[in-house]
């Protein structure tokens, strides 16, 4: 029924072609920054919701760069509610050079699997990476990033740990390549586990012993607060003083490092959207008024008021809707072909539903008063030019 | 009538006739005014930062860090060393008789931010009490300094405007006690500013080190550092990398300030392409709403390049307008603003929005040059106009 009307509503698109490119060009410029902006926006404010509740990060409450010693692990373990616990120090290594530094964890190969029982590794690599020294597994989406295969040798450059001779070059061997057990975790698996036990005879001897943070797996998920708030009190007053937090949260506090982005990201998206506003609402007003003629004669043959008003709104939305899906094209081809040191930024469906509702708003905004003009118009008046 | 005079009559004539237009002028303004305001809000982000971070140090100072570790944070100097270092020849003496030199250790805290839950990294510098006599640009503006030996800590004012819970006499709580805050300092507006700072025995004894991070001299003139980089780097006991105090901050900050500019660019880049083809559109309807007008003009015999020059003026001084409204809007609400965030080192570095004349034209070149093109397109229409079909409207 609606779409009847189409060819009419195209029409009055096409009267000015010029016109019609320029503010869907514009529209278009408007809507890739806003997919770009909020896409960093939803990074921000965390996309890890996937990662659930079972699972504890434990740092040192001064700051997680400070490692916690490795004598606390037995401690957290036998606290109830625990189920298993590894640890897991950032080992901060660049591949090749300064910019390629995929995320690399030293870790206890033997508990790596119970903590995280979302990587899947075949039995005789898991066997392998428990077994060798200089171990290293890798995720498949990095791997094939990088070309890896099981038995190179890969050179890491850590910017953080120096080994005992000055040096900051170590060796890992890839026994190992694992993948996700859902579509999420696949996407995740861009990360790296290395054997602590060649990190830490390698390491300088003032640092041995020193575990990181650790990784705890609790029983019940639901008791996973309760749980937290007792290992925190089991270290209390010690000097080791532990925060317990979801590993969600341990993400995203990570990320708010960098500040308050969301309020620069949201001021910008608020400026672009204003000006846009102003921009398309005079053209979109401009291009009723030069048709205001063809107007009466619609409604001269018989066009209702309210089919006339919702015309131009239907003009505006559709309008707003292609200068909106290309410029989320945009975005989303953009962020698709990222160098890889950038962070993951996608246009998820927040940010889509976030375009969708601009795209409303937008058009309510500069369709709403060009329509009520159309629809009060007096056939007589209009077709006498007054 | 000559050429020039033509051109100033068609012009003046015009700019009186915009306020008739005014819908369609405010919305070439607004449009470019909105870029503006983003474009000198972020450039003046990433001044500010680069404020911060390059006036961080002096050329007569040296920092002296393990070699091959690119930051104090992960580098690691045993008293031994330091001691060693500190005899330097080239180091001043104080009125003491005791070397200029103040070995450091950075450990990082978290602090919240105001307002938040979640802890920001930020940097406690254990200093020695040469690191006071060394920086007479540390002022103490509120309280005292810590007392040595004692678990006192004085914040930095960026620090204390950034972070939760760092007022003179409040405390602190980590590694099992609690540390008393008893002043605040500054900087003279550098990254120091964003830290807190304590007595370096203090914090050994805390954060269970024997070592520390950084040894900070005052040369006995600044020529004197390449003979003491040389001495120190080819000291067998000694494994050491050196560096004016001034190139390590600010190669430090480097990477940081790249990464806002560039940013800065494309948010821009996209924003102008965005209002170019706004202002387009505007142009071309305030140039088809003359169309009368303009045909006039021509038959009374004024030239192409008198109207080529009305439109395209009335384009750039719209765009003059609108640049000036987005720069005083970039002005009146962020100059001055705070923020922090994650610095070199992995922690939180303070500084203020600074919009500088300098940003403020550069906000005004990108104007004209949107309101050039703007204009461009639509002048050429309008010279290009057949009078006949021009004055028929």
């Amino acid at each position: 029924m609606a779409m009847k009307y189409l060819p009419l509503v195209m029409s009055a698109l096409l009267r000015k072609k010029t016109r019609t490119l320029f503010t869907l060009l514009s529209l278009a410029a408007a809507f890739l920054l806003l997919g770009l902006l909020q896409a960093v926006n939803v990074l921000f404010e965390g996309g890890a919701d996937f990662l659930g509740a079972s699972r504890l990060i434990t740092q040192a409450r001064t700051s997680f760069t400070q490692p916690l010693p490795m004598r606390m692990l037995p401690q957290i373990e036998s606290i109830p509610g625990v189920s298993r616990v590894n640890h897991s120090q950032f080992f901060g290594g660049q591949y090749q050079d300064e910019r390629q530094t995929p995320p690399q964890f030293v870790v206890n190969p033997q508990r790596l699997f119970d903590t995280y029982p979302e990587w899947v590794l075949p039995i005789e690599q898991r066997r392998a990476f428990i077994s060798t020294q200089d171990g290293a597994i890798a995720g498949r989406r990095l791997a094939d990033r990088f070309g890896w295969k099981i038995g190179d040798i890969i050179p890491l450059n850590s910017f953080i740990w120096t080994k005992g001779d000055g040096t900051r070059a170590w060796q890992w061997r890839l026994v190992g390549i694992f993948d996700g057990r859902d579509q999420e975790w696949a996407e995740r698996a861009q990360i790296m586990y290395l054997n602590y036990a060649q990190f830490d005879e390698g390491r300088a001897p003032g640092a041995r012993g020193l575990a990181g943070v650790f990784v705890v797996r609790v029983d019940d998920p639901l008791q996973s607060d309760a749980v937290a708030a007792a290992i925190d009190e089991r270290f209390d007053n010690s000097p080791d003083e532990t925060k317990t937090q979801n590993e969600q949260e341990f993400q995203l506090g990570f990320v708010r490092q960098l500040g308050d982005i969301g309020f620069i990201m949201n001021a910008i998206s608020g400026a672009v959207f204003f000006t846009i506003l102003i921009m398309t609402g005079f053209t979109m007003s401009q291009a009723v008024r030069e048709r205001i003629p063809e107007l009466a004669v619609l409604k001269c043959l018989g066009f209702g008021d309210r089919l006339v008003l919702l015309l131009v709104l239907a003009e505006a939305l559709l309008l707003c809707t292609l200068g909106a899906t290309i410029g989320m094209v945009l975005a989303s081809f953009i962020t698709g072909n990222l160098p890889p040191e950038f962070p993951p930024l996608v246009p998820d469906r927040r940010v889509w539903l976030f375009s969708a509702v601009a795209v409303l708003v937008l058009s309510a905004a500069v369709g709403l008063p060009p329509a009520l003009r159309a629809m009060r118009l007096r056939i007589v008046d209009a077709l006498a030019g007054r | 009538m000559s050429a020039a005079r033509q051109i100033r009559e068609i012009v003046w004539m015009n700019l009186q006739s915009i306020p008739q237009r005014w819908a369609a002028s405010l919305v070439v303004a607004i449009g470019i005014a909105g870029v503006v305001a983003v474009l000198v809000a972020m450039l003046s982000m990433a001044a500010g930062l680069e404020r911060t971070l390059s006036s961080t140090g002096q050329l007569d100072r040296a920092v002296i860090l393990r070699s091959g570790s690119n930051a104090e944070l992960s580098s690691f100097l045993a008293r031994d060393a330091t001691t060693l270092i500190k005899q330097d020849p080239s180091v001043a003496r104080g009125v003491d008789g005791l070397p200029l030199a103040s070995a450091e250790l950075i450990v990082i805290t978290e602090v919240p931010r105001i307002g938040q839950r979640s802890g920001a990294n930020v940097s406690l510098r254990g200093v020695q009490p040469e690191g006071f006599v060394m920086r007479p640009e540390v002022r103490v503006t509120e309280g005292r300094r810590f007392r040595p030996g004692l678990r006192e800590l004085m914040v930095g004012r960026g620090a204390q405007r950034q972070f939760d819970g760092l007022a003179v006499g409040q405390s602190l709580s980590f590694r099992g006690s609690d540390w008393l805050i008893v002043g605040v300092f500054e900087t003279g507006g550098d990254s120091h500013e964003s830290e807190l700072w304590a007595d370096a025995e203090a914090v050994q004894s805390a954060f269970n080190r024997t070592g520390f991070s950084s040894v900070l001299m005052q040369l006995r003139q600044a020529d004197a550092f390449d003979a003491m980089k040389a001495r120190l780097t080819s000291d067998p006991q000694l494994t050491v990398d050196v560096e004016r105090e001034r190139d390590y901050f600010s190669s430090q900050s480097e990477t940081l300030t790249f990464l806002i500019g560039l940013l800065t660019n494309i948010i821009a880049a996209i924003m102008a392409f965005g209002a170019l083809f706004g202002a387009l559109n505007t142009m071309y309807s305030a140039v088809s709403a003359r169309t009368a007008e303009i045909g006039t003009l021509r038959a009374l015999g004024f030239g192409a390049a008198p109207v080529v020059a009305s439109v395209m003026s009335e384009a750039i001084i719209l765009a003059t307008a609108g640049g000036l409204l987005g720069a005083l809007l970039a002005y009146v609400l962020f100059n001055g603003y705070s923020v922090s965030t994650l610095g070199s080192g992995f922690t939180q570095v303070a500084f203020n929005f600074a919009v500088t004349p300098w940003l403020v034209t550069q906000g005004l070149l990108w104007a004209l040059g949107i309101g050039f093109l703007g204009g461009l397109l639509p002048a050429l229409r309008a010279a290009r106009m057949p009078v006949t079909a021009a004055l028929r409207g």
